[in-house]
């Protein structure tokens, strides 16, 4: 019965996705018991939100000056000029979110596909 | 804590009221430019769930239960190229592992007394960057008892409309235009820069994100597979170990 229902296509792909949740998970659960074991005095927990952030950080970084996927076929300088221009628009207008990602999106557009 | 690892602006506590309360101020604050970015976001998994030839349900179950967005891209294409079960496990795992410092630091901020454990065991498996963001942006300004409540409230719209997002992508994915699918890659880097580019003010965050954002591209280039937990280790001590070190000269001055 079950070597039947595994030969079926569509089990193998769920059988994985179920494992790769399971990783995700994995580390989420491991935060949640390792805070409830850390002292909290703050000095711990200062140290890996730093840690946290920096690591967002690097991966933006990383996703606009060195993407993987379809952004690789669009040039560096329009990727950097397109995210700086977000930035601009982003304080100009005190922090429009829609307005910065929009600008940010749409120059990226305009210079891949008119230059 | 001591008053000067406290988040500025720890004092001004602005409570909802209530939990329902809480639960309703998340979701208006993820409903909107938030929630359309991430569901925008993972327009881009759905169509590459239907590139590999799966159901939209796989793509749908892929979503909902594992919930961030590297890990799920990662084993997809490892499927398409049929790699074992172990070899998604750890490449999924790697890809995530920037969610145990996340979860570790977002903990004392959703955390209330009274609450049992398992509400925070189930919580954590909607912890992703936009929430996480929104909720240590917010949370210190919410009693206790609310935080948790708010993050709910923010987790479940985000959740719901990267559901609509994948669903969407499956089905649209031959029908985009390339310059339209371009810029829907590039919004999600671009939002999250802007996200913590609002962080400048709070200088261990500041000096955290600069220090990452510059040391991120640089250690991909030394290891792809291990650069960002380097980038996370180094570049965040040394944010951690400047910003107590500025802190200390500056209460010596007083």
């Amino acid at each position: 019965m079950i070597g039947e229902a595994m030969r079926e296509p569509w089990v193998w792909p769920l059988m994985l996705m179920l494992v790769g949740a399971a990783a995700t998970y994995f580390w989420r659960g491991l935060g949640v018991y390792l805070a409830g074991k850390m002292s909290p005095d703050g000095t711990l927990f200062a140290w890996v939100s730093a840690v946290a952030y920096a690591l967002l950080a690097g991966l933006i970084a990383r996703m606009i000056v060195m993407p993987i996927g379809p952004l690789e076929a669009t040039a560096i300088s329009h990727r950097v000029g397109a995210a700086v221009l977000a930035l601009a628009v982003f304080f100009l207008t005190r922090r429009n979110m829609l307005l910065g990602v929009t600008a940010g999106c749409v120059t990226l557009i305009l210079l891949t596909f008119v230059t | 804590m001591s008053p000067r690892s406290r988040p500025a602006g720890h004092e001004d506590i602005e409570g909802y009221g209530s939990r329902r309360a809480a639960v309703i101020g998340g979701m208006r604050d993820s409903f909107g430019v938030p929630s359309i970015v991430l569901g925008a976001s993972f327009v881009g998994f759905g169509a590459l769930v239907r590139e590999a030839g799966l159901t939209v349900w796989h793509g749908l179950f892929s979503s909902a239960t594992a919930w961030a967005l590297p890990g799920q891209v990662a084993l997809v294409e490892l499927y398409s190229v049929g790699a074992s079960v172990l070899a998604v496990a750890l490449a999924v795992a790697l890809t995530n592992a920037r969610l145990l410092p996340m979860t570790i630091a977002i903990m004392p901020l959703l955390r209330a007394r009274g609450r049992p454990r398992w509400q925070y065991y189930l919580a954590a498996n909607w912890i992703a960057v936009t929430g996480w963001a929104a909720q240590m942006r917010k949370a210190p300004h919410l009693p206790e008892a609310e935080r948790l409540s708010y993050f709910g409230g923010f987790a479940a719209v985000l959740w719901t409309s990267t559901l609509f997002g994948t669903a969407a992508g499956f089905f649209l994915a031959e029908s985009v235009p390339p310059s339209v699918s371009l810029g829907l890659v590039f919004l999600n880097p671009i939002y999250f820069m802007l996200v913590f580019a609002a962080e400048w003010r709070q200088r261990s965050r500041a000096l955290a994100l600069a220090f990452g954002a510059v040391t991120g591209p640089l250690m991909h280039l030394v290891s792809p597979d291990w650069g960002l937990l380097l980038t996370g280790f180094l570049a965040g001590s040394l944010a951690f170990a400047i910003d107590r070190a500025l802190a200390a000269r500056a209460e010596r001055r007083t």
